[in-house]
């Protein structure tokens, strides 16, 4: 594939996603401490920890769901994100006086955005659209890259489009297999299928990086296995970047390039699957550490 | 020339008096409705569409009561009576059985209930305005300053300050009312802290009509007669209130209803008011406006604060 | 694959729509004008329109929408406003010498002016309200109608408005028979008219619900979140399903001009909007066969079927109790009730005329859900 050759150079790796200090506060609450990460492309990439470490908090601050409360988000190198408190609170992020801050203007974007700029998502807890079939489901999907307006929609002028959106449909249903319930409803589906079926659903933006919250959430260890061999191949398959997040420790350590590990909206540890397994830090967040 | 109540030439003032007079009367009973409208929000998400209808029926059983004889005495007890009784059989059969459906649901459920309360008044009455008893003491007509009014007129917001105390008083020192506020906060949390929700609820439509009910003696006291529509107007003022000064906020709501009472009346006599200051010269026909203000203002409130003036921030998890 | 639909619900679908059309057409020939069958068809056409354009919204976007009233005011006042005669102006507006508007459009350009009028306040009110959430909306807009009434009350406005008088003596639904020269009536066509213009409207709706557009708008109302995630534009989707939704119901409103002969900006109250929201709950939320069906049920009901209710009725030398001015509308009422909280799917559900497959699969189908 031709992700495998550019990766085997190393000079030629290219960021696809990185954090640059994010931090989310939600009153309080800090959500996201100063997380600083990067995604290259071709990596699957994992992001682990605890619950509430704040992991889906970090997907929601990159695709536009929340805006957060300090720090950069950059893909393909391009600034899509970017705050900066003002006030009280710029001391505390923006060195003594703010002053670092002070000529950033905040970049927001809407969450269509920035899945239009090739980011796509899945939900931890699933998010179809209930009252549609799996068909449909992955066919709302194609609208995002539509050359049509409500007009040529409505009368049909739009004709050859539709087709080859449905015929994308087809295809992805396929590959995802599902192709046997394409007329089910998206919600009478197995656990498992309608997994799946948000991960077709995601592709068919037309993604380059990819976004799973927990996609072997309630899945046996033969479906986790099945997974991980799936997210692989259609990695390779549409040349993706694959950034997750995830419990299942087994389908981590066997796809995953590289880990991150966040505690309490801190990144404790980053590391490929050996060195996080090694790692004491992280054995302690899992754990918990003994008193003396 | 015309010589005012000190015997000076009248000034703007005595021009805008009595309408501020009767609007902060009128927000007064605002308040007494919008409170049922905003306590309901707090607990179950809804906006009660039939809370205004419930203040109208309230005013037409005054009406056959008063009619049919009784000392009035008695009818008030028990037109506040009948009042609470409505207001609960509707959330029993109308809203009860759809505590899980969607949202849209229930409210379609209100609209049906204000739906059949207006078309039922208009079978009992035959669609004709009917003419609200007169009750002694508060009719009374008495002068302040340069207005003259209904004793009710300057009754109303002390009754409603009362009434409003008495409230607060319930919701923080009773346990009624601290299951009322653990259910607003987190319905399904208070379920399982073994809150019978159920009698929560009941409690909240009783104290709403209740309210509603003294809401409308005042009120038809004031305007008296009463058809079918009668509350529609009120009830969606007293809404705009309860949003106005944050919904789920009882103070919030009795704050929005004087505002929103006192500008509309206001607004109802501006063209006299800036004719009698030289402004204009002629009449602008605003009074037109008296009632699309409020809802400008709701408008308006809803874009630029959402929340109201003392509501809490509700963050939706993804 | 699922890909390759069946034709032949569609054709079924088209064949009953056409036999409908005909029996309009011939029943106007045959039977007296008078009857009360066109009342019914005429004001149910009407109808049928508005409720598909909330049902657009409030059924298939997600929208709560309670502005109807006051979009179909404006489509309403719009046309009279462009088709009043010349010569019956100085009457109209006696007020108002006669009006500042001096010249008509054609009819059909005039609906169309309803529509876009009505569009264009609802770009205007879309912009801050369509961010609401779902109940605040519902109250928003209900006021936004509020507001729109009394501006066109308004005597400020009377050149154009004609203030809080009422506008008639437009073209009605009576000046599409066709006459000869004494003012004899050669072909009916006063109940195939409205008949052809809700029918035209609702197709072209139902053409946009069924394309991309369409399935957009039902992500949204499915799943806000994931519709945004899956790159659909929250803003710009709901504010064209609230144009669009107003633009059908400024038609509408037209047509309710054209039916009721005169204009006046008080009847058109929330009320209003209640009665049509009722029609699009009975006839299902979501199936635009069901708020056409339920359009007709509900006029020939309250216009037709239970007036009886409304007079005295004598079986024998028994009076049947109850029966008196008013009565219809509380039977109706309960019935309502009825439907809202025991059968909440109303006649069709989610479904439409052509979804009505009577296979054995197809049932088998449905009963595994």
């Amino acid at each position: 594939m031709n992700g495998e050759q550019k990766l085997q150079t190393p000079q030629e790796v290219k960021n696809v996603l990185r954090l640059e200090n994010i931090t989310m506060q939600f009153g309080g609450v800090v959500a996201i401490n100063n997380l600083s990460l990067d995604v290259n492309q071709g990596e699957i990439v994992a992001l682990i920890g605890p619950n509430g470490a704040g992991k889906t908090t970090a997907f929601n601050c990159v695709t536009g769901v929340y805006e957060p409360t300090n720090g950069k988000v950059y893909f393909n190198g391009r600034v899509i994100v970017a705050n900066h408190p003002n006030g009280k609170m710029a001391r505390q992020y923006g060195g003594i006086n703010g002053e670092m801050y002070l000529k950033e203007k905040p970049v927001v974007h809407t969450p269509d955005k920035i899945t239009g700029m090739g980011i796509a998502r899945t939900f931890q807890n699933i998010r179809l659209f209930s009252s549609q079939t799996a068909f449909d489901n992955v066919l709302i999907a194609t609208h995002l890259r539509r050359t049509s307006n409500m007009l040529t929609a409505t009368f049909r002028l739009n004709a050859r489009e539709e087709k080859r959106n449905r015929e994308k449909t087809t295809e992805l249903l396929e590959i995802v297999g599902l192709s046997d319930v394409a007329n089910e409803k998206a919600t009478s589906l197995p656990y498992g299928k309608q997994r799946r079926l948000e991960i077709a659903r995601a592709l068919a933006t037309g993604p380059t990086l990819l976004l799973l919250d927990e996609p072997a959430a309630g899945m046996n260890p033969q479906e986790t296995d099945e997974l991980g061999e799936f997210i692989v191949d259609i990695k390779n398959r549409f040349n993706l970047t694959v950034f997750m997040i995830e419990h299942h420790m087994n389908l981590v350590m066997d796809i995953s390039d590289r880990i991150y590990v966040l505690d309490f909206g801190k990144q404790i540890a980053e590391g490929t699957p050996e060195e996080i397994q090694k790692n004491p830090v992280v054995i302690a967040a899992y754990l918990g550490v003994e008193d003396e | 020339m015309q010589y005012n109540w000190k015997g000076c030439v009248p000034t703007v003032w005595d021009t805008v008096f009595p309408y501020l007079l009767s609007g902060i009367s009128v927000g007064g009973q605002y308040a007494l409705i919008a409170i049922g409208y905003t306590m309901v929000y707090g607990i179950l998400r809804l906006i009660n569409f039939a809370h205004g209808d419930v203040f109208m029926v309230a005013g037409i059983v005054m009406v056959y009561i008063a009619a049919s004889g009784l000392p009035l005495w008695l009818c008030i007890p028990l037109v506040l009576l009948i009042t609470v009784g409505i207001g609960f059989l509707i959330e029993r059969v109308a809203y009860k059985p759809l505590r899980s459906a969607p949202r849209m649901s229930v409210m379609i459920s209100a609209i049906g209930v204000s739906y059949t309360l207006q078309n039922l008044v208009l079978y009992i009455t035959g669609g004709l305005n009917k003419q609200y008893p007169t009750i002694p003491w508060i009719s009374e007509t008495v002068v302040i300053g340069p207005a003259k009014t209904k004793l009710v007129t300057v009754v109303t917001p002390f009754l409603v300050i009362l009434l409003v105390f008495a409230l607060v008083t319930l919701i923080n020192k009773t346990k009624i009312g601290m299951a009322m506020r653990a259910v607003s906060k987190d319905f399904e949390t208070s379920q399982l802290m073994g809150i019978k929700i159920n009698n929560v609820i009941s409690a909240t439509f009783i104290i709403g009509s209740f309210l509603a009910g003294v809401g409308s003696v005042l009120y038809f006291t004031n305007y008296p007669t009463v058809i079918q529509t009668s509350g529609a107007m009120p009830g969606l003022k007293a809404f705009v209130a309860a949003v106005f000064g944050g919904i789920g906020s009882i103070p919030g709501a009795v704050i929005g209803a004087f505002i929103i009472g006192v500008m509309e009346n206001i607004i109802k006599g501006l063209d006299v008011i800036l004719f009698k200051a030289g402004i204009t010269s002629g009449p602008l026909g605003l009074a037109t406006f008296s009632d699309a203000f409020t809802f400008a203002l709701l408008i308006i409130i809803l874009v630029v604060k959402p929340t109201g003036l003392f509501g809490e921030k509700v963050t939706d998890k993804v | 694959m699922k890909t390759t639909k069946s034709k032949a619900p569609m054709i079924v679908t088209i064949v009953v729509i056409a036999a409908i059309y005909a029996a309009v057409f011939i029943a106007e020939q045959i039977l007296p004008p008078t009857s009360m069958l066109f009342t019914v068809l005429k004001k149910g056409a009407t109808y049928a329109l508005v409720a598909v354009s909330m049902n657009l919204l409030n059924g298939f976007t997600g929208i709560f929408s309670l502005g109807q009233a006051g979009f179909m005011l404006i489509g309403a006042y719009v046309y009279g406003i462009f088709t009043i005669p010349l010569e019956a102006r100085p009457q109209v507006y006696q007020y108002f010498d006669g009006g500042l508007v001096q010249f008509t459009v054609p009819l059909v350009i005039a609906m169309i002016f309803s529509g876009l009028a009505a569009a264009f306040f609802a770009f205007l009110i879309g912009l801050p309200v369509l961010r609401l959430k779902s109940d605040y909306l519902a109250i928003a807009t209900l006021g936004f109608a509020e507001i729109i009434r009394a501006i066109f009350q308004w005597n400020g406005l009377g050149p154009v408005t004609n203030g809080s008088n009422m506008l008639r003596s437009f073209p009605t639904f009576n000046d599409f028979n066709i006459t000869d020269g004494q003012g004899n009536v050669t072909v009916y066509l006063s109940t195939l008219v409205p008949f052809i213009m809700s029918g035209v409207c609702i197709l072209l709706i139902v053409l946009l619900i069924h394309s991309s557009y369409g399935r957009a708008l039902k992500a949204i109302r499915d799943d806000e979140v994931a519709a945004e995630a899956m790159g659909i534009n929250l803003a710009h989707h709901k504010r064209l399903a609230f144009c669009v939704s107003s633009f059908f119901a400024g038609v509408g409103g037209a047509m309710l001009a054209m039916y009721q002969t005169t204009v006046q900006a008080k009847s058109f109250t929330s009320a209003m909007t209640y009665e049509i929201l009722l029609i699009v709950v009975i006839g299902g939320i979501g199936s635009v066969t069901g708020s056409v069906l339920s359009s007709f049920l509900f006029v020939a009901c309250s216009e037709w079927w239970l007036r009886f209710l409304d007079e005295k009725q004598m079986i024998g030398d028994f009076e049947v109790p109850l029966l008196r001015n008013g009565f219809r509308l509380v039977v109706f009422s309960l019935i309502i009730m009825i439907v809202v909280l025991f059968f909440r799917r109303g006649i069709m559900g989610d479904r439409e005329l052509w979804d009505l497959k009577f296979s054995g699969k197809e049932r088998k189908r449905r009963a595994k859900e």
